[in-house]
């Protein structure tokens, strides 16, 4: 085989894979233990959905540890997992910032109040639990009655195997907690009720002094105090072997919910879903015709290596969206807009070339001979254009990554894998196509399909 | 053969011509900027019925404590809300009080909102994501082009148009965000930096033909080699600017509202960027390489 034919294979397979990729209703690829979902991705402002920036309530200064944002990303993790939003996103943005993205979410309140949502926190009844007992179950996860949407333990289902306990009042209940010391030095935690709150603790612990009560965060034991007093004002506290940082940690649990980190939310986008639809098949269109123009352009104005050009950009197209549908990228509105763009990009690398041959063809070179001089000749300039067009993707992406505007981030991914593509289907792809075309027919004595 | 290098001035003073309104737009105006930037919260909200009158929604929004808020039509059954940033849940009240108002369903089609810190800190790192590009393609021009002479001046040149883009850019920006009521935002600076990209692309594909033919015609003059390689480049500059046109175009024409305002800076930025490059970019190398600066401010013509 030819030099110049040798890349004709790998296109070929290339091409192969990525039809294969991009077919529709695709299956996933399970091989073995490799499992693979292929989908196209798309993003919210094409599905409709929420979106919400948290960013760590604390002061500027205060250093964040990564461990505590990975924590605090996994639990909203599994929060919005129990939503039912399928391709939710819950992803660190630099060092204090949490991006949650919940795709055709319909009930945004809902969504954010479940992202935002403190841990539940509960004041559980160990009813005849010894002082023993009760320090077995610390820190270990036990079911109640409080009703959620994920576990619905009852109960008349309790038994000695497997107890259900029963949830006194919840962390809705309270209203404000703090940490004093007592007189003789001993840091305890203090807490107040809402008004509804102290009536049904006031009755609690008027029934049950003496017994063991359980805090319990997200369903595990954090904290098994006595009660000592009936808490009839509303205001209670928990003593016990706290150092003042034991307290405290307490206190912010019982605050904030099991987050290690406190969040507020500083940015939410909400987009409807019929502005999403209306916005994908608009930019669709726009992608086909716009494509479309620039192969008519080609093929006039290039002729016969338009002609190839155009295969080439087919080529390109079909390759991108397989690495999109890879990856997966998610497809956002600036990022069709950016894809589309690219084809200008794609098509810049051949113009480029083809200018060049065109000039060797005037100064009476073989088309052979053009085309080799011509791929050599544009070559540096297709390298320096390119490499300088990834060197403001990468800044785009390192600003898009540190605020969560995943919009930009996804505009610039799609710039770059553009740009890497098309270096290969306009430069390579572009070149096997024409000598193989060449070596075939003899178009070497038609110069007018070369549009000269 | 056309020569561009020699009506380089008349060239320079088109380009003056074209950002000096935008300049002058931007010190009286200023550059309007969204939510991404400043904080607040903007509201997109579909009528099923005819529109309200913005006097009369203003109003709903004044009762919310927001009297500041700015009301815009967009389309037929749109209106568009700004206002500082809303506490969460307020819009949910704010639109059960316009439904029970106007009497009509509305969907909220789009709602933003983003804390003031953080527009501010966006905004920062944004003029910084600006300056950090043109340092990297400055670096990046000297060291492709190290084995010619003064690699540097083609950094430095390209830098120039490059910065006639992002000003025409932002003037016309601040022009049309006065008349048109367009705010910069997020997508806006992926715009400029895309046109920063295509700028510097395009004067590096001249610049690569001065390099090329500086080697191979030792004997020519700077000048005319410069209009040479651009005129050779021409026919290039031209195609790839029409494609990339053309689909931009489709996506003005066909792409939907929602980026109708990205795509036309895109269109305009771009069309900048390959004027610069050819009109601007090369033809300050050949002024550079004369030093045609001290003879500026002389009565008589050097």
């Amino acid at each position: 085989m030819k030099s110049n034919q040798r890349w004709i294979i790998p296109i070929l397979i290339l091409l192969a894979i990525s039809i294969y990729i991009n077919l529709p209703n695709h299956p996933g690829i399970h091989i073995g233990d490799f499992h693979k979902e292929i989908e196209t991705h798309l993003g919210l402002d094409l599905v409709g959905g929420v979106q919400a920036l948290l960013e760590a309530d604390l002061p500027e200064d205060v250093v964040i540890s990564q461990e505590n944002m990975q924590t605090a990303r996994g639990i909203i993790e599994d929060r919005v997992n129990g939503l039912g939003v399928s391709e939710a996103v819950v992803q660190i943005a630099g060092d204090r910032r949490i991006l949650v993205e919940l795709p055709g979410e319909q009930d945004p309140e809902q969504a954010l109040a479940t992202v935002k949502e403190t841990a539940l926190l509960e004041f559980v009844d160990f009813g005849d639990l010894s002082v023993q007992e009760a320090s077995l179950l610390y820190n270990a996860k036990i079911q109640t009655d409080y009703q959620t949407s994920t576990d619905n333990a009852d109960l008349s289902t309790s038994s000695p195997d497997n107890p259900v306990f029963h949830t006194v009042i919840t962390g809705a209940s309270i209203k404000q907690v703090g940490v004093t010391t007592d007189g003789i030095g001993n840091p305890r935690v203090i807490f107040e009720l809402t008004p509804e709150g102290s009536i049904i603790f006031s009755e609690f612990t008027s029934a049950n002094i003496g017994s063991m009560l359980a805090i319990v965060l997200d369903k595990e034991v954090i904290s098994t105090p006595r009660i000592d007093d009936a808490i009839t004002g509303g205001q209670g506290s928990i003593s016990g072997n706290f150092t003042i940082d034991s307290a405290n940690e307490l206190a912010i649990q019982l605050r904030y919910g099991s987050l290690p980190v406190p969040l507020k939310v500083v940015q939410t986008q909400t987009i409807g879903p019929t502005l999403g639809e209306d916005s994908l098949n608009r930019s669709l269109v726009a992608g086909i015709i716009g494509m479309a123009v620039v192969m008519v352009f080609m093929a006039l104005y290039y002729r016969l290596p338009g002609l190839i050009a155009d295969l080439a950009l087919l080529m390109y197209a079909l390759i991108t969206f397989a690495i999109y549908r890879w990856i997966p990228i998610t497809l956002t509105l600036p990022g069709i807009a950016g894809f589309i763009l690219t084809f200008g990009v794609a098509v810049d690398a051949n113009v480029l070339i083809f200018e060049r041959m065109k000039e060797e063809l005037r100064k009476g070179r073989t088309i052979q001979q053009a085309i080799s001089l011509g791929w050599e000749r544009a070559w540096p300039s297709i390298r320096d254009s390119n490499l300088s067009t990834l060197i403001t993707s990468a800044i785009l992406f390192w600003f898009g990554s540190s605020f969560g505007a995943s919009i930009v981030k996804g505009f610039s991914l799609t710039l770059a894998i553009g740009v890497l593509v098309s270096l290969f289907t306009a430069v390579t792809a572009t070149r096997t196509f024409l000598h193989l075309m060449l070596d075939n027919i003899k178009a070497a004595d038609r110069p007018e399909w070369f549009g000269v | 053969m056309l020569n561009i290098v020699k009506h380089r001035y008349l060239y320079f003073l088109i380009s003056l011509i074209a950002i000096l309104p935008g300049i002058a737009a931007v010190l009286v105006w200023g550059l309007p900027t969204g939510i991404d930037f400043t904080g607040g919260s903007l509201l997109e909200i579909k009528f099923e019925s005819a529109l309200p009158s913005s006097e009369k929604v203003h109003e709903i929004l004044t009762e919310f404590g927001f009297p500041d808020a700015k009301v815009q039509t967009a389309g037929d059954d749109k209106l568009i809300i700004r206002t500082k940033a809303m506490s969460e849940g307020a819009e949910v009240l704010i639109l059960a009080e316009i439904e029970s108002r106007f009497n009509t369903d509305v969907v909220l089609d789009k709602f933003e909102s983003v804390g003031p810190s953080i527009g501010k800190e966006v905004a920062q790192r944004a003029a910084g994501a600006v300056g950090l590009a043109a340092l990297g393609i400055l670096a990046y021009i000297t060291y492709a082009f190290r084995g010619v002479n003064h690699a540097f001046r083609y950094g430095v040149a390209a830098i120039i148009a490059m910065l006639h883009d992002v000003i025409l850019v932002l003037g016309i920006e601040s022009i049309l965000g006065h008349y048109l009521g367009w705010e910069a935002d997020a997508l806006f600076l992926t715009a400029l930096l895309t046109v920063i990209g295509f700028s510097v692309h395009d004067s590096i594909v001249v610049f690569d033909r001065i390099r090329e033919n500086e080697r191979l015609h030792r004997q020519l003059d700077y000048e005319t080699l410069v209009n040479h390689s651009i005129v050779q480049t021409l026919d290039r500059s031209i195609n790839t600017q029409l494609t990339v046109m053309l689909t931009l175009l489709a996506l003005v024409l066909f792409g939907g509202s929602t980026i109708r305002h990205f795509v036309v800076i895109l269109l305009i930025g771009v069309f900048s960027g390959t004027y610069s490059s050819i009109f601007n970019a090369a033809p300050i190398l050949v002024v550079w390489e004369n030093k045609e600066w001290r003879s500026w401010f002389k009565r008589t013509p050097a």
